[in-house]
């Protein structure tokens, strides 16, 4: 039972990410369709973000926590320096620090 | 069409995606460990958990696959659970058909296979920009792969390993923070994401976790309304 679903959960997941890349022609996507793919990592990681940050456990919002102080202060760095590795070590030591040191 | 490129410059590719998702690997890693305690913990056989990281090999629905899957829920809920988390990846796949039509099927198929969230995200500049994005690609995917499967196992051997208090399911908003910031400063992106955010804020208790797609196709909406409303964002 339990190995049938999960070759089934398994063929799902990869057409999910295979089947358009074998059907879409590029030559068949308009310039307009083109241009709002360029938008997908920010329309789809946001929605990964957002909760993991805003909602605690009760899934009601939270502003007034550490992980949002550190959000806060990883974006600020983000936006400055543009540096994927500066972001994560802000986020993740200003996590820490506000957790376990202040 | 394949120019022929030394194996030298594909190794270079290579670990030049290796390289550039590394960093990445921070949450990774533990939530690898963590789901392999979890699905013992939830009485799925200690081959059945491994075996889900290779088979599904998509962190969040297999997560709802254990969970759902214990309690005893109907087959069809739990694979439209998985594939409505794992939808997202049709869009990853929309934006990679462009680059990926002059390779061969058993390239699409390998690489369609590795494309997770976080390969996505850090190859996607360089397949814009290089022909040979494929080594670059699977490089990012295959390393985010291998730790996947190896932190599976350390999970189901050694239990839980990670200390909690080191906070790191916070690693994971953080390390998707760390893909957009390049987008930061462009008004046009600030507001999709904005836009995304929020609805996955009112959205998140709907069943299935159909939130996220649904974010995600209204934020890409709101892109298309930006896009015919405003020509400086045409461009």
């Amino acid at each position: 039972m339990i190995w049938t679903l999960m070759i089934i959960a398994g063929i799902i997941t990869f057409l999910m990410r295979y089947s358009l890349i074998a059907i879409i022609k590029p030559e068949s996507l308009s310039v307009t369709t083109k241009k709002v793919l360029t938008y997908v990592p920010s329309a789809v990681f946001p929605a990964i973000i957002f909760p993991a940050v805003f909602l605690n456990k009760n899934q009601s919002l939270q502003f007034n926590t550490y992980e949002v102080y550190a959000f806060i202060l990883a974006l600020i760095v983000g936006y400055f320096t543009k540096n994927t590795i500066l972001t994560i070590a802000t986020g993740l030591v200003s996590y820490w620090f506000l957790s376990y040191i202040l | 069409m394949y120019q022929s490129i030394s194996t030298s410059m594909k190794s270079k590719i290579f670990f030049q995606g290796i390289q550039d998702v590394l960093t990445l690997l921070i949450p990774v890693i533990p939530f690898g460990i963590i789901y392999g305690v979890l699905g013992l913990e939830l009485g799925l056989e200690p081959w059945a958990v491994i075996a889900s990281s290779f088979i599904i090999f998509g962190g969040a629905s297999q997560l709802a696959f254990v969970q759902l899957f214990s309690v005893g829920t109907s087959p069809y809920i739990i694979l439209g659970s998985v594939g409505a988390i794992n939808s997202r990846h049709l869009l990853y796949g929309a934006v990679c058909s462009q680059y990926f039509n002059k390779l061969t099927n058993g390239w699409k198929i390998l690489l369609s296979y590795l494309l997770t969230d976080q390969a996505f995200a850090v190859s996607l500049p360089y397949i814009k920009k290089n022909k040979n994005f494929r080594y670059h690609l699977l490089g990012s995917g295959f390393t985010l792969w291998f730790f996947w499967q190896i932190s599976t196992v350390c999970g189901v051997l050694l239990g839980n390993i990670v200390p909690p208090e080191l906070g790191l399911s916070f690693a994971i908003p953080i390390t998707f923070l760390s893909l957009l910031v390049k987008e930061l400063n462009k008004i046009d992106h600030v507001i999709v994401m904005m836009v995304s955010g929020l609805v996955s804020l009112l959205l998140f208790n709907f069943p299935l976790k159909i939130y996220i797609i649904l974010s995600a196709l209204i934020a890409l909406s709101v892109a298309y309304f930006l896009i015919k409303n405003f020509k400086r964002f045409a461009k």
